[in-house]
């Protein structure tokens, strides 16, 4: 199947520190990945490892200092000028942050349809407005006048996902949607995603540090660090199998709900994260518990393992 | 009375309600609706529940932290020290400030938040250690703070550290250290993890452990992520709305849900290695200014009765200390609503 979205060797630098002391990182480092009509894809890894970096270049907020990303002709309208406003939809973390709270939230999803032409009157807005807002579990006169403050985190996240599927988009860029709400809420959401997959064959772009979930929603996934792509496949075999050092502790890290497997090991949690980004080989070297000389002078090369693709000195033949 | 030499806390009936005056209406929050706790010598307790449930509350209200419009209602908190009796709430200023911090400490939720931008983490262990050791010198009490934070294994540089150049997951860490200086018995920790960093959530989960190893006392650890809880804590109590409605052994808590907002709660966490579809409880959690009557889960619940609009079930022991308030089970008596 052709890919929806293609991301070819992207690249970003960023500049930090004062006039004294400037220094550039790579926030995302020859990444490539792509995503495909009706798939879920992750993006996961720890904080600050370039996964808003990089969503934000999809979406255009952002340049790449190197690359290519490249949207299907075959988007919902066909051009590119459209699919870039319709094509696809984001949504955000803090569902707080994405409505001011002295607006009333219906005025969110009013303002979407008429600045995308999506209705003629209001009765034909409300009667797209509620359909999607029913598509994630909520309605017009639950919703109709009322302010943020009247609603819980999680019904907040859904409206602003029921703003996102307003102009049908083929892909939903998801960042951190569910990192603020809790357990029942966030399972509600991710259901949702689940639905609006496998109904409206509507691919996601699902970024998270949750593994958790993301192992719930199947699909693929790719391993962030320190804005390298460590490993990248299926997410039954990353997750399950996973053969990077760098999954590997991920995985480990995440809480099970399962007090039999209770935390045994101890881990250190030493260097600065943008002494790591400064790295000269391996980003993942100075905690890596597979350490070798070569990992420190050189990075490694991306191979395909068992139809995984992996960024380690372990897998690279010679 | 029963022997209490293996408790350091216990609460009877305890209600602390948010008292607010809406457009001339009298409005009440029941945050923290008849609370039973019994807390044990050197265990982790943990306390789970939906936000805005009223886990803060309860630690505030534990720890005697009641501003308006939080008010205590009813009921006592107690605390046992040295086989004595304390009621915090009948202390004088001093007596419960000395409890706090030597005997009982609090690491509210955000801590990492709340250290003062222009004073390095070694000012902050001066400001900490002179308010409650006296007649030790500024060198001294650096040694105490170094030595302190070597043994939690924590690298010595932060002392030399102003509080931004620290990492969130740091500066909470730092605030944990602090909160264990001077050995208290009871540790209250309030989302000590909570918008916290995968590998650095481990970290705070084992500096907590090696704590409590060490000192051997009690930590109440607060959060809605039920993953910590399952890796960390000894027993565990469930609140809903203000109550707590199962409280057991976490083993048995995970393994064998008995109310059915826990089993929702914990059947529907994703696990690796199983994809099977997980269902969360229906609809949303009711408003604590306006409560449904009897039991406040009814109109979510799949098992619905008559009785359970009526009144509130009590939290008994179904069968080795595994409390749970539902009808399904024994309820005992019952409180008709409208007895609060
Ligand atoms: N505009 C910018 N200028 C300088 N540095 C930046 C800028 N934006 C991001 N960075 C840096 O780039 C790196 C990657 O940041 P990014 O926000 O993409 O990470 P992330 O994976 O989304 O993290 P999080 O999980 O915290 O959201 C970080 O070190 C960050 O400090
Ligand atoms: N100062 C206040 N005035 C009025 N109501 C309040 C106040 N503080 C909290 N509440 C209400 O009391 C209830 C319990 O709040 P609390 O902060 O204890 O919940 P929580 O379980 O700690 O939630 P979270 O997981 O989000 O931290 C909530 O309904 C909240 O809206
Ligand atoms: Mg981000
Ligand atoms: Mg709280």
């Amino acid at each position: 199947m052709k890919a929806l979205l293609e991301v070819k060797q992207v690249s970003k630098e960023f500049v930090i520190g004062n006039i004294l002391s400037r220094e550039k990182i790579l926030a995302v480092d020859q990444v490539s990945f792509e995503i495909k009509a009706s798939e879920i894809f992750t993006l996961a890894g720890e904080s600050g490892c370039g996964k808003t970096t990089m969503a934000r270049m999809i979406l255009g907020f952002e340049e790449p200092t190197a690359g290519e990303i490249m949207y299907s002709k075959e988007g919902p309208k066909g051009e590119k000028k459209v699919w870039f406003t319709q094509g696809f939809q984001a949504i955000f973390q803090n569902p707080f942050e994405t409505f001011n709270p002295l607006r009333k939230v219906d005025s969110y999803l009013f303002e979407t349809v008429f600045n995308y032409k999506l209705a003629a009157d209001r009765d034909e807005a409300i009667g797209l407005i509620d359909s999607k807002l029913r598509s994630v579990g909520l309605s017009y006169d639950e919703v109709s006048g009322k302010y943020p403050s009247e609603f819980s985190g999680g019904q907040l996240q859904r409206i602003s996902i029921a703003r996102a599927l307003l102009t049908d988009p083929a892909l939903l860029i998801a960042d951190e949607p569910v990192s603020m709400v809790d357990a029942s809420i966030r399972m509600s959401i991710v259901n949702l995603f689940k639905s609006l997959k496998e109904d409206l064959g509507m691919s996601i772009l699902y970024i998270t540090h949750d593994l958790a979930t993301a192992y719930y929603l199947g699909g693929q996934i790719a391993i962030m660090f320190r804005g390298n792509i460590m490993e990248m496949g299926n997410v039954e075999k990353v997750l399950m199998e996973p053969k990077h050092p760098y999954t590997k502790l991920l995985r480990e890290s995440i809480p099970e709900a399962d007090p039999s497997r209770r935390w045994k090991d101890k881990i250190t949690i030493t260097e600065l994260e943008h002494e790591e980004y400064l790295r000269k080989g391996c980003k993942f070297a100075g905690r890596c518990p597979e350490v070798m000389e070569k990992c420190k002078a050189q990075a490694p090369e991306t191979v395909i393992v068992d139809d995984v693709y992996v960024k380690c000195h372990l897998y690279c033949s010679a | 009375m029963e022997n209490n030499a293996s408790y350091v806390l216990k609460t009877r009936n305890l209600k602390a309600y948010y008292i607010l005056d809406d457009l001339g209406k009298k409005k009440t929050v029941k945050a923290v609706d008849d609370v039973n706790l019994e807390i044990r010598k050197n265990e982790i307790y943990g306390i789970a529940g939906e936000s805005g449930c009223g886990k803060t509350t309860l630690m505030k209200t534990l720890y005697a932290l009641l501003k308006p419009p939080l008010r205590l209602i009813d009921g006592k908190v107690l605390y046992y020290r040295d086989g004595e009796e304390m009621d915090i709430y009948a202390l004088d200023n001093e007596e419960r400030r000395k409890l706090r911090w030597e005997y009982i400490a609090y690491i509210p939720q955000g801590a990492m938040s709340i250290f003062n931008p222009v004073l390095k983490i070694k000012e902050t262990y001066r400001d900490f250690l002179d308010s409650h050791l006296s007649g030790k010198t500024r060198d001294e009490i650096f040694e105490i703070a170094r030595e302190h934070i070597r043994q939690l294994g924590l690298p010595l540089k932060v002392l030399d550290s102003y509080p931004h150049q620290l990492s969130g997951g740091m500066r909470q860490r730092v605030a944990i250290a602090l909160a264990a200086l001077l050995k208290p018995a009871v540790i209250f920790a309030d989302e000590p993890t909570t918008a916290l960093d995968v590998v650095v959530q481990r970290g705070v989960v084992q500096l907590l452990n090696e704590i409590q190893d060490g000192l051997e006392n009690t930590i109440i650890l607060v959060t809605h992520d039920m993953g910590i809880h399952a890796n960390i804590t000894d027993r565990l109590a469930i609140m809903y709305a203000g109550k707590i409605i199962e409280e057991g052994n976490t083993d048995e808590i995970f393994d064998n849900p008995l109310h059915p907002y826990t089993k929702y709660l914990i059947n529907s966490l994703p696990r690796f290695g199983d994809r099977g579809s997980r269902v969360s409880a229906p609809g949303n959690p009711p408003s604590l200014a306006n409560l449904p009557g009897g039991c406040s889960f009814h109109p979510r619940c799949p098992h619905k009765m008559d009785i359970c609009e009526k009144k509130i079930p009590e939290l008994n022991d179904q069968g080795n200390g595994h409390k749970a308030a539902c009808w399904l089970l024994n309820g005992g008596e019952g409180k008709d609503e409208g007895t609060s």
